[in-house]
């Protein structure tokens, strides 16, 4: 059997986020044993002792270096505590994906990117369930996890395990951190720009994709938001392209959305988009690909151009 | 300032239906329209933009096969000034750690100061950037959507993290970054530009010319191998209104009322 296996939690303002109980139910479907908690940071006791009753141990490294969390001097640390055949999960957020890989490489294990499913370990492989194209096929692949693995599992593909069953003790491993220079060096953060909207606070979004195809077809988009009474949102590639600012951006690297009603138009529907839209509004997904992920989590679905569609539906809701 | 940048050539999702071949072995690749990995066409325009400011020098490197070439010359026609493709029958069924073993070799022949990757590729790996800095102990930042010249020593990088917040980090040359879209906005690359690199000689390296050994990379190299591919049963998935167009609209209508979504 292979290694003990962590749980990398990550946290903020002192709170864990949800993907720490997540990973209690991801570490169990990799094997029935006993789970270890990586705590990291400055002044972390209070997120300690919330996960404590989940995991059997929780390894804190608690250090005034670490007041902001620095990929490489954790990645540093972490080399002198952990056991070279573990298998660490960590979430695959903005902070997994800067430590993750490279650490696989240090401690010479497998790396995982991006695990939605495990199912079951035979041996020393570990089969792990991952999508590509960004969610359209699924993919099962074999993980040799004979020298320790490094998988990073996406946010929200676990539900979280909130028995706490396990009342764990904390461990202060501190003392063995050792040295923590680093060639990149923390500066501040930048908060994102406040827009002209707030798209948190609304009930009703049209939210347009890469599927619009060209900025003057923006238009379509508006015209229909204001039949409605609704404001446009929209997904990454639109705010990349420059079309529409970055406030009015759906998903993990944008807002968190709550409305009511939710209409993605031509929208494929990743995890990072669908990340931002909580609250289980009504999602109406318009997509000219019947197999377009969005339609997955979509109540209801039409398979339509939407420069074609969108029209006809302002039209009709105009004349009522 | 030496620039390397990553290029993988992958499916042009925008421009294809992915599906699954009919064994489940890989997706059904006739007639896909193949391009340049989008995050990875970011990098390449923000390394040109820094060519033009500071001076120096852009090479793109592609591991792939001789298919490949197609997306080196692209980024060439872009503005680059180098192409290398990294090509071996022995390269095939590379997981990450393996394409990022070659790409070391390939840093290891030049010299740079800056080496660039995408934040991640079309299986979403995010994987290569971060391999590939640790193996050459660079320091390393992802997610990059902003680079600023400080001087010789070191730069400025914007990472973006969540919310759309942007953490600043000064990070010392040379140093290997992973590219956020959004950073810039990539040029537009015109069949002149095409033409004008279409007989330039883009060298290919195999094994043997990278000094990697054969089990370091390919499917022997490989600890994460890809069994097949499917696509998941789903639980519901959205009820499909069916009908013509005034029909679909009326039912949307309805439902809309029904839920709050008309004003
Ligand atoms: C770290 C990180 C953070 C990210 N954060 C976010 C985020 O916060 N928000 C976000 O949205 N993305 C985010 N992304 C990007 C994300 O991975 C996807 O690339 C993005 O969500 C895709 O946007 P899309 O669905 O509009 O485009 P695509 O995936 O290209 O989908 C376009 C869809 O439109 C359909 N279509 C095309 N033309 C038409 C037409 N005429 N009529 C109807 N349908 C049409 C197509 O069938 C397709 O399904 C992030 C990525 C990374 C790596
Ligand atoms: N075959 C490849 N050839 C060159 N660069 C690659 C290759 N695969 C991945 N990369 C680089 O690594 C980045 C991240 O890819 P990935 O880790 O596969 O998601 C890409 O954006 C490229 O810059």
């Amino acid at each position: 059997m292979a290694g003990q296996i962590f749980a990398y939690i990550g946290y903020k303002d002192g709170v864990p986020d949800d993907s720490a109980l997540e990973l209690v139910a991801a570490a169990k479907k990799i094997a029935d044993a006993p789970v270890n908690a990586l705590v990291v940071g400055s002044g972390v006791d209070a997120v300690c002792s919330e996960v404590a009753s989940s995991y059997q141990e929780v390894w804190k490294i608690d250090s005034d270096a670490l007041a902001y969390p620095n990929a490489e001097m954790i990645r540093k640390a972490l080399l002198n505590i952990l056991p070279q055949d573990c298998i660490l999960l960590v979430p695959h957020d903005t902070f997994g994906m800067d430590l993750a890989p490279g650490l696989s490489i240090k401690l010479d294990s497998a790396f995982v990117p991006d695990a939605v499913d495990f199912e079951g370990l035979d041996g020393d492989t570990l089969k792990v369930v991952r999508q590509e194209y960004g969610g359209a096929v699924s993919t099962h692949v074999n993980c040799d996890i004979s020298a320790g693995a490094v998988i990073n599992v996406r946010p929200g593909a676990f539900q979280a395990d909130e028995s706490k069953a396990a009342g764990g003790s904390v461990v202060d491993k501190s003392g063995d951190a050792g040295d923590m220079s680093a060639g990149r060096r923390y500066l501040e953060i930048v908060e994102a720009e406040v827009g002209d909207v707030d798209i948190t606070k609304e009930d009703v979004l049209v939210s347009i994709g890469r599927g619009i195809e060209d900025e003057d077809n923006l238009e379509i988009a508006d015209d229909l938001a204001e039949a409605m009474g609704a404001v446009v949102s929209c997904s990454r590639p639109i705010v990349d392209a420059k079309w529409l600012e970055k406030s009015r951006q759906v998903g993990t690297s944008g807002q968190t959305v709550k409305p009511k009603v939710y209409l993605a138009c031509g929208i494929s529907g990743s995890f990072q988009h669908l990340g931002g839209l909580k609250g289980n509004p009504f999602v109406v997904a318009i997509n000219k690909n019947p197999k377009a992920p969005i339609f997955q989590v979509a109540d209801v679905g039409i398979e339509a151009d939407i420069l074609d569609f969108l029209p006809e539906l302002t039209d009709a809701i105009n004349e009522q | 300032m030496e620039i390397l940048v990553c290029v993988k050539r992958v499916p042009d999702t925008a421009e294809n239906e992915i599906e699954v071949n009919s064994d489940g072995t890989d997706i059904e690749r006739d007639d896909l329209v193949y391009s340049v990995n989008e995050w990875d066409n970011y990098a390449v325009e923000e390394a040109i933009q820094i060519k033009d400011n500071v001076g120096g020098s852009v090479t793109v490197v592609s591991v792939g096969d001789e298919e490949s070439e197609e997306v080196v010359r692209r980024e060439m026609a872009m503005g680059a000034d180098n192409g290398i493709l990294l090509s071996d029958d022995a390269f095939e069924g590379s997981d990450g750690k393996g394409i990022a073993t070659l790409l070391k070799a390939a840093v290891e022949k030049g010299k740079y100061d800056l080496i660039l990757t995408g934040a991640q590729a079309d299986d979403g790996a995010a994987q290569v950037g971060g391999m590939l800095a640790a193996m050459l102990d660079l320091p390393y930042a992802s997610l990059v959507n902003k680079v600023e010249m400080v001087d010789d020593k070191k730069i400025k990088v914007g990472r973006e993290i969540e919310g759309g917040n942007q953490e600043m980090n000064e990070i010392d040359l040379p140093c290997v970054l992973s590219i956020q879209t959004g950073i810039n906005e990539p040029r537009y690359v015109g069949i002149r530009g095409i033409r004008k690199v279409a007989s330039v000689e883009i060298p290919v390296h195999g094994a043997g010319d990278l000094g990697v050994g054969a089990d370091a990379v390919g499917a022997a190299g490989a600890k994460v191998k890809c069994l097949d591919y499917y696509v998941p049963e789903l639980g519901e998935g959205a009820e499909m209104l069916e009908g013509s167009t005034d029909e679909i609209v009326e039912k949307l209508i309805e439902l809309l009322k029904a839920k709050g979504g008309l004003k």
